[in-house]
């Protein structure tokens, strides 16, 4: 043909702008892919690619390839790439569409990958409508791994592991992902097409078309399945494996639209702006300003105070030590608080642990209690051995049973809940003893202990309970050792 | 600085948005749950994304999206969630991709229970996925250190683009103790080898395959240089009270916190007890160990596992010094007494003026 | 090209380095105008060549091709042969690869 007659044409369809022109990371036959002659999966990245260039949207797609035949993907196409484990695409692509809401992702993925493995992925991103696109080849069968058999596979088609052909009683019947996926609230858009013929090829570059473009117009999840040929582990020629589809495949995977909602969706809002850097720490609550002032507590003496406060959930028992580590920070010491964990947990038993110091606190478990805060007389019992002579023990109950008698440290007994319930509520039976608490060890300055309540108790009139307890309380440990002789 | 009392699982969050975290995608699972009810609330606040993804699997491969994408990312989870997280966190460092992953320990195996134990040490410092790679490892024992190591671990991903572990108990976790965090917080950044869906990231990929055995050789060999600069830079430990001591004490976690009381009890008596806490798991401070090895007489680790550190110290001191062991698993935490009792025992065998009595007792 | 007065509308180019010889265009082109070469290329594939007439133009060949490149179809502009303007030039490159 002489150049003057060619000048008289120009090029209506030729290799699409998405490709690189030539295939540097393959390490050779640069300009060919390496799908066998006759794969599907050549086709449709074709009309992806031509997509992308129809749309304009080159710089911003994102692909990200699957673990199947087509894991090389990112060989070919011109755009942002990331290759993903087996069966995870979905979950991978809606994090990187998250991360990058202008970018456009679209997730490839064959039958194995999508269907098997991968279904948990699949099924999710599509009910979180995530604005992505999913090309989802199926092939009915495990291709890169030599022929298995896929949740695709026909009745009757053998494969390498099911050498007699799959049978509904043994693997099931071939798993229909787009219908299923159609039953979900969440996704725009779902057809499944095929490349068995002219006419099917036409329709399926049609439909990836709208599947990437219903992303870039923002309504939301699409999915486009493809009834695709693989000559190799059919072992048919091309041209038979395209019968094939369209006589066979198509028979138990009716090709159409299941889900069409692109007129009507509406375009997903876009995030909300990030705030300024310079306020995150004030939104995050840790910002120096509106921070209470810690005191310098007067006495500079060493302090190393252990609580431990026992008893059940509901009585309180975590916050009575949170105010005391609250109170304990606010005086300028050293902290910690540390709630029952684990087995100690089970049955109801509420425990904590509190230590205030001086100098940095090793351990924030307490093995010997200065103080022991019982709530109920189980947990007099599990603990009362472990307080070490001249410590306290804080028990909400009338009198100490017999066993945890002690002679060698300090007991006050009161049924502090009744103390409390004739103030008001019972529930602040907490506050009543940390009162006493607070009497017997006076380390902590009343403001310290003000501000602590102030800071975790917002309720007013819970606050005005709480400060009438902690008096009592105060007053009762008070009362208790006027009562009693000091020796030593 | 301010000072704030507050949960170790809190300040995780806290500190992670403060060095730029955008990215929380998790599963629920005790111990671990409220990093995720944290992020939860605050990650959306900070123009972040948070999603409570349909598994660990599928949380992993976000953070491998959201890590490819070019943002600072993060995930929390526990025992089992890690098991399953671990084929993703391979993909992770065989793309060279950053996150952190905080482990916030439980006993096992199996379900085992929601108790605090150390039997993750394996799955998380030897690389619990498939190939030749490794994850740097931090290990904080107090609630500041949550934060401070949140915060290197950021830094470490991203210097090192691997994924980080945070591993910790519920115990740290759960307590409150005071803490303080930096007030400026650090401007999330771009990578330039990231996919970001624009013009200039068009040509990057994010890929762990290399079919070639050279190629994927020479891949293996850039990581193991990776990792053998982190183990020349990296490696922490903290010396407690070991100067003069004869008996270290070995433990990492809650165990280290345990063992300074117990120390600060044998050195009142007069006992020569020191603590060598390990705080990155991975590298491991071989150095640190050696070199007290030259003037101890005996190691003692005290381990929540039926000794999985223990037989990196044992490599680390390679037959120089006798390494004692004592270990609870289950949930149950070594008690300061049983510890104090076998820290009495050796520190007696030591003293040269017990000895003559003891081959006595010994000849009887 | 049989009649100058009369230049069929489409043009079909095979890349010989780039068809694997797959026959899906030669199944696939309406008017039959593809033919299989006897020759291998150099890959030993046989590959698909262009008649030489009758073409339209349809592009499906193009569609149903699976190698990116392999295929190009070019479509008759309506000016007149012999002028060069610099995108008839650039599809001459393009299709001449
Ligand atoms: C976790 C994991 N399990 C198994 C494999 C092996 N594997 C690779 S590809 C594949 C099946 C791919 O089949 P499909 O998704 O249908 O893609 P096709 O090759 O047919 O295009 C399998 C099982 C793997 N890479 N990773
Ligand atoms: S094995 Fe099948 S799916 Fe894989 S490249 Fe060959 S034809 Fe395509
Ligand atoms: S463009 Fe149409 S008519 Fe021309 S060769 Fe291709 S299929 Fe045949
Ligand atoms: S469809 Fe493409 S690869 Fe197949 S024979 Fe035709 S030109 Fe060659």
């Amino acid at each position: 043909m002489s150049n003057a007659t060619e000048a008289e044409y120009e090029v209506a369809h030729g290799r699409p702008k998405a490709f690189y022109e030539n295939f540097e990371r393959k390490d050779e036959l640069q300009h060919q892919t390496h799908y066998c002659p006759g794969c599907g999966h050549g086709i449709v990245h074709k009309m992806l690619a031509q997509a992308i260039d129809e749309l304009g949207i080159q710089n911003r797609t994102i692909l990200i390839s699957p673990v199947g035949c087509s894991v090389f993907a990112y060989y070919y196409f011109d755009v942002g790439n990331v290759q993903g484990a087996h069966g995870r695409a979905p979950a991978v692509a809606t994090a990187v569409k998250r991360s990058q809401p202008q970018s456009i992702v679209i997730g490839y993925q064959g039958d194995g990958d999508l269907a098997a493995i991968g279904s948990a992925e699949i099924l999710h991103a599509a009910n979180r409508g995530e604005n992505i696109t999913v090309i989802f080849v199926n092939n009915a069968i495990y291709s890169m791994t030599g022929g298995q058999v896929a949740p695709t596979t026909l009745l009757g088609q053998r494969s390498t592991t099911t050498p007699n052909g799959r049978s509904a009683a043994n693997e099931g019947y071939p798993l229909h992902v787009s219908e299923l996926l159609a039953t979900l609230e969440a996704p725009v858009y779902i057809e499944r097409v095929g490349l068995g013929d002219n006419r099917q090829v036409a329709q399926a570059q049609h439909a990836v078309r709208r599947a990437v473009e219903n992303q870039v117009r923002g309504l939301g999840f699409s999915l486009v399945e493809v009834l695709s040929p693989c000559p190799t582990i059919w072992k048919m020629s091309p041209v038979e494996a395209q019968h094939w589809v369209r006589e066979v495949m198509e028979k138990t995977f009716p090709l159409g639209a299941f889900r069409d909602r692109t007129k009507d969706a509406p375009a997903k809002a876009a995030p909300p702006a990030a705030p300024a850097l310079e306020d995150i720490s004030r939104i995050l609550g840790v910002a120096d300003e509106g921070a209470v002032e810690e005191i310098d507590a007067e006495a500079k003496g060493a302090v190393d105070l252990q609580v431990r406060v026992a008893g059940f959930g509901g009585q309180g028992v975590l916050l009575l030590g949170e105010v005391l580590a609250e109170a304990g920070l606010h005086a300028g010491l050293q902290v910690s608080w540390l709630p029952s964990y684990g087995p100690e947990m089970r049955s109801g038993t509420s425990n904590c642990h509190v230590r205030l110091a001086r100098e940095p606190i090793d351990s924030p478990l307490v093995v010997h209690p200065d103080v022991l805060v019982a709530m109920n007389e189980p947990s007099l019992h599990k603990f009362c051995a472990s307080v070490p002579p001249g410590g306290w023990i804080l028990y909400n109950g009338e009198t100490v049973p017999a066993e945890c008698e002690r002679k060698d440290l300090h007991i006050l007994a009161r049924p502090f809940t009744h103390v409390a319930d004739e103030l008001g509520d019972g529930r602040a039976g907490n506050m009543v003893i940390l009162g006493a608490l607070l009497e017997a060890t006076p380390i902590l300055p009343q403001a310290s202990v003000d501000a602590a309540l102030g800071q975790l108790v917002k309720n007013p009139r819970w606050l005005a309970l709480d400060e009438r307890a902690l008096a009592r309380g105060r007053e009762l440990l008070r009362e208790s050792l006027q009562g009693v002789c000091h020796d030593g | 600085m301010r000072r704030q009392l507050m949960k170790g699982n809190e300040a995780i969050v806290k500190s992670a948005i403060l060095s730029g975290c955008r990215g929380f995608y998790g599963y629920p699972i005790t111990p671990a749950s409220e990093i995720t009810e944290a992020a939860a609330q605050y990650l959306p606040q900070v123009g972040g994304v948070f999603l409570q993804a349909e598994s660990e699997v599928a949380a992993i491969n976000m953070l491998y999206g959201a890590a490819a994408a070019g943002v600072r990312v993060m995930t929390a989870s526990s025992g089992p969630g890690i098991s399953l997280m671990q084929e993703g966190i391979s993909y992770m460092a065989g793309a060279e991709l950053p996150c952190v992953i905080a482990d916030i320990t439980r006993g096992g195996p199996g379900l085992g229970n929601i108790a605090a134990e150390q039997g993750d040490y394996h799955q998380v410092v030897k690389g619990g996925g498939h190939g030749n790679y490794r994850t740097l490892v931090l290990a904080p024992h107090s609630v500041q250190e949550m934060a401070d190591l949140t915060a290197l671990a950021f830094d470490l991903a991203d210097r090192y683009r691997n994924p980080v572990v945070v591993l910790a108990d519920g115990f740290i976790g759960q307590m409150m103790e005071p803490v303080e965090f930096p007030q400026t917080a650090t401007e999330p950044r771009l990578p330039k080898w990231a996919v970001a869906g624009t013009e200039e990231s068009r040509g990057n990929l994010i890929s762990s395959i290399y079919l070639e055995p050279d190629k994927l050789e020479a891949h293996v060999r850039q990581l193991e240089a990776k990792y053998y600069i982190a183990q020349q830079r990296e490696a922490r430990a903290e010396e407690w009270r070991t100067e003069g001591a004869e008996v270290v004490l070995v433990g990492y976690g809650i165990v280290a916190r345990i063992l300074k009381a117990v120390a600060a009890e044998a050195l009142a008596e007069g006992l020569k007890v020191g603590v060598l806490r390990p705080v990155t798991l991975y590298p491991f401070p071989t150095l640190q160990f050696q070199k007290l090895a030259e003037r101890v007489r005996v190691f003692v680790v005290v381990e929540m596992s039926n000794g999985q550190m223990l037989e990196d110290v044992r490599l680390a001191l390679n037959g120089a010094r006798p390494v004692e062991f004592l270990s609870r698993v289950g949930g149950n935490v070594p008690s300061h007494g049983e510890v104090l009792e076998l820290v009495r025992k050796l520190a007696r065998q030591t003293l040269p003026a017990r000895q003559p009595e003891e081959e006595c007792v010994g000849h009887v | 090209m049989t009649d100058a007065g009369k230049r069929d509308r489409g043009l079909l180019r095979v890349d010989q380095d780039e068809c694997k010889g797959c026959g899906l265009c030669i199944e696939a082109c309406p008017p039959h105008v593809i033919q299989m070469m006897e020759r291998l290329n150099h890959y030993g594939y046989r590959t698909a060549v262009y008649a030489g007439a009758g073409c339209t133009g349809c592009g499906i060949c193009f569609m149903v091709c699976p190698e990116p490149g392999a295929i190009t179809v070019l479509r008759l502009t309506n000016r007149p042969a012999g002028r060069f303007d610099s995108e008839a030039e650039g599809a001459k490159r393009c299709a001449g690869n």
